[in-house]
């Protein structure tokens, strides 16, 4: 049992965790790792109309269009451009537009920020027009020089100009070289999907717990799959792709799949971005009795036996009620924690975080039931903004592991609504602009915009979101052990309707039985001593 | 002092080979359970699984051996003797009282014990075997119409089995020094031959 006091952990459950110092999580030099021979039948540096010095990313997408003709359309079709999506089960309609997290909470009014993550040019609020074919952003997804980067408040873009980034660092990224980008393009790569992926929730590994810039040039310890100097797999491997559209959703999980590996070829609607898909659902030789657990267990739930395993610590909480604070000055304050994580920030509030965190633990038949604009909470009781459906009795539901994210945001007291607040910008509403975080208009002005009336009565509920673990799979090595759940207080025991062998569950047969053993025990010591005690009287 | 040849070479393996066995399957099941921990519980697992299957083989070779042999008359059982088998028990082997049952080879078990065996043949043996068999292939049980029964029944089931050998086991070691002599039981046991009065 290695010692775990450099270790914080949401649980306080004992267990074997990996030296995590002695083991660099991220490949040490990312520049060493090999570069991948492009196996393409086009050398896009060798096109005309490449050849030109772009001003602007439409007029890159113009370019890449006179070739691939159909490309925009298809991108037009994808939640990654409409940011909509609605659940097959609720016909709700989700998707960032749509749905309000307890991070920054909603894209509603904060469009030129949100949209550094949107794959297309231009989108700063609702008139921003989604059939135009030109505002679709390709570099975003397919640059391979690593020197794309579309800027939080410019709407989408890219630095056309040489600008300061980060804001006031001193730092200065010099003018996006559009024409070197487009003559480079290639397949999305774990640096493209990450560009976003890996910084949900505002910054690197914040959101997810398994997602985090890490996974640029993990080692095999970190992620078996894209281990760099393994497998290598890209996102794409995985979440195979097809018109654009890419597979594997949070909205829509495939839970379970009873049906084993895809087979090359094989028609069908079935999503290949499952560990099924590829490993089967009985993928344990060694041991056979492990496939015995696949009826009721996700693979991931052994599998990654914690999130945020690398060297990146992801965001546990996040309590907005108390952003705002100025010091004696009137200025923002900002506080760290011990290891250099944001620990306070008047535009954002307080945050805590973590490392090799142990998930929760629930049933998830691949439903989940969102909290959505204008939707009743109850202020007195923890929110659940996303609610993940199933159960022990549903055929559909397997144990799955959660990071789950806990936080304090404001509600509309009167309606009894999630509040949609403006947050970016510069204009007299934005909170963190010259609102100077003024509650009251952030929240008119983001309810307005939302069209959700707003009583003029705020105050912070606490939330809770759900983020079903499935990346960062650890090699089977480091996958659970039999005895991290098949004992008293083991991994699974809060989850209802399970039977675990070892959990020592059975307490009035076993204090019956015991007694009886243990009587009969005494019984046959007192036999046996009035037999030696009279067989030496006799003697 | 008489000499009575009774168990024979197949039987005294079948016996100690069984001992062994099913101590160490109460010791591997009861970790298994969660008792304590002692091997681990994935080792413990298969442990109790291997010498499972070992049991399995070796009852085979018993239950051919006892029906080839006619050995089967021994496991009868009857109700005569059992009173004065209690009352020995009870007041008779503290006054160096006579034996009231007299081994021969045709008739080797006392009645007493003759009962413990009828019951472990008929009761606890089928509990345990057959929710062991039921828990080692739980995901297979629709394949013989089980579908449904919940893991639970069948550990609870098995459980009960385990403790109901545990007592037995601890009786029928003590039993063993309850013969004519405190050993002779036990000599038979391992040389064949057993001690009568």
């Amino acid at each position: 049992m290695l010692s775990s006091a450099g270790y914080a952990s949401a649980s306080k459950e004992t267990m074997q965790k990996p030296a995590a110092a002695a083991i660099p999580a991220t490949a040490a030099n990312p520049a060493d790792a090999k570069k991948a021979k492009s196996k393409s039948t086009a050398d896009h540096s060798k096109f005309k109309e490449l050849d030109k010095n772009f001003k602007s990313g439409p007029e890159v997408t113009e370019a890449c269009l006179s070739c691939h003709t159909e490309a925009a359309k298809q991108v037009h079709a994808t939640k990654h451009w409409t940011w909509e999506f609605v659940n097959p089960a609720t016909k709700r309609k989700l998707g960032k537009k749509n749905v309000i997290n307890n991070f920054c909470t909603s894209t509603k009014t904060n469009q030129t920020f949100c949209s550094a993550c949107h794959v297309g040019y231009g989108w700063k609020d609702d008139k921003f027009d989604f059939t135009k074919e030109a505002n679709v952003d390709c570099l975003a997804c397919h640059d391979t020089t690593k020197s794309y980067k579309k800027i939080p408040g410019l709407s989408g873009h890219p630095n056309y100009k040489k600008m300061e980034w980060p804001p006031k660092s001193g730092k200065f990224r010099p003018a996006t070289d559009l024409k070197k980008i487009a003559q480079n393009v290639g397949q999305t790569s774990r640096d493209t999907c990450g560009a976003c992926h890996f910084y949900g929730g505002g910054g690197d590994a914040v959101k997810h717990g398994d997602l985090d810039s890490s996974l640029k040039q993990p080692m095999k310890y970190l992620d078996v799959h894209m281990d760099a100097d393994g497998l290598d797999f890209s996102c794409g491997e995985c979440h195979l792709t097809d018109s654009h559209k890419v597979s594997g959703s949070r909205y829509a999980t495939t839970s379970i799949d009873k049906e084993g590996a895809i087979i090359r070829g094989k028609p069908g609607e079935r999503n290949p971005t499952t560990c099924v898909a590829c490993h089967d659902n009985a993928p344990h030789k060694d041991y056979a009795k492990l496939n015995d657990h696949t009826d009721k267990i996700a693979c991931q739930t052994c599998h990654i036996p914690e999130f945020a395993r690398g060297p990146r610590e992801t965001k546990m909480t996040w309590d907005w009620s108390t952003a705002g604070k100025l010091d004696e000055n009137g200025h923002s304050i900002k506080t760290k924690t011990s290891s250099g994580m944001v620990a306070y920030v008047s535009k954002k509030g307080d945050f805590t975080y973590d490392r090799y965190v142990i998930p929760e633990y629930k049933w998830y038949n691949g439903q989940v039931k969102f909290t959505l604009f204008g939707d009743k909470v109850d202020g007195s009781e923890t929110v659940k903004i996303n609610n993940f459906m199933g159960g022990p009795d549903d055929p559909n539901a397997l144990i799955w592991p959660f990071k789950v994210f806990r936080g304090k945001q404001p509600y509309d007291v009167g309606n009894q609504t999630l509040a949609v607040f403006h947050t970016a910008g510069k204009d007299e509403n934005a909170f963190w602009g010259k609102g100077h975080y003024n509650w009251e208009k952030a929240m008119k002005a983001g309810m307005a915009a939302t069209g959700v009336p707003y009583s003029g009565k705020m105050d912070f509920v606490k939330t809770e979101m759900s983020w079903p673990i499935t990346h960062m799979v650890a090699p089977k090595e480091d996958a659970l052990t039999c005895a991290q759940c098949h004992r008293e207080n083991g991994r699974l025991s809060k989850v209802a309707g399970i039977y675990q062998p070892g959990t020592r569950s059975m307490p009035i047969l076993d204090m019956l039985g015991s007694i009886v053993a243990w009587l009969t025990l005494l019984g046959v010591i007192i036999h046996g001593g009035i037999r030696v005690i009279q067989s030496r009287k006799g003697g | 002092m008489e000499r009575i040849y009774i168990f024979k070479r197949f039987e005294r393996f079948w016996h100690w080979s069984q001992a062994l066995l099913i101590m160490f399957m109460l010791l591997s099941g009861f970790e298994v359970h969660g008792s304590y921990t002692l091997f681990g519980f994935e080792d413990a697992v298969a442990y109790h699984t291997i010498s499972a299957w070992m049991i399995v083989t070796l009852w085979i070779f018993a239950v051919f051996w006892t029906f080839t042999t006619g050995e089967w008359k021994q496991y009868i059982p009857s109700m005569e003797k059992v009173d004065a088998m209690i009352k020995y028990y009870i007041t008779g082997i503290f006054t160096n009282a006579p034996h009231p049952f007299k081994q021969t080879r045709l008739s080797k078990h006392n009645p007493l014990q003759k009962l413990a065996y009828i019951f472990v043949l008929v009761v606890i043996n089928p509990v345990i075997w057959f929710s062991g068999w039921a828990y080692l292939f739980y995901n297979d049980l629709s394949a013989v119409g089980l579908q449904g029964l919940p893991l639970e029944w069948i550990a609870y089931a098995h459980m009960l089995g385990a403790y109901m050998m545990l007592v037995f086991f601890i009786a029928h070691v003590y039993l063993g020094t309850a013969g004519h002599t405190p050993t002779s039981h036990i000599k038979a046991m391992i040389t064949g031959w057993e001690e009568t009065d």
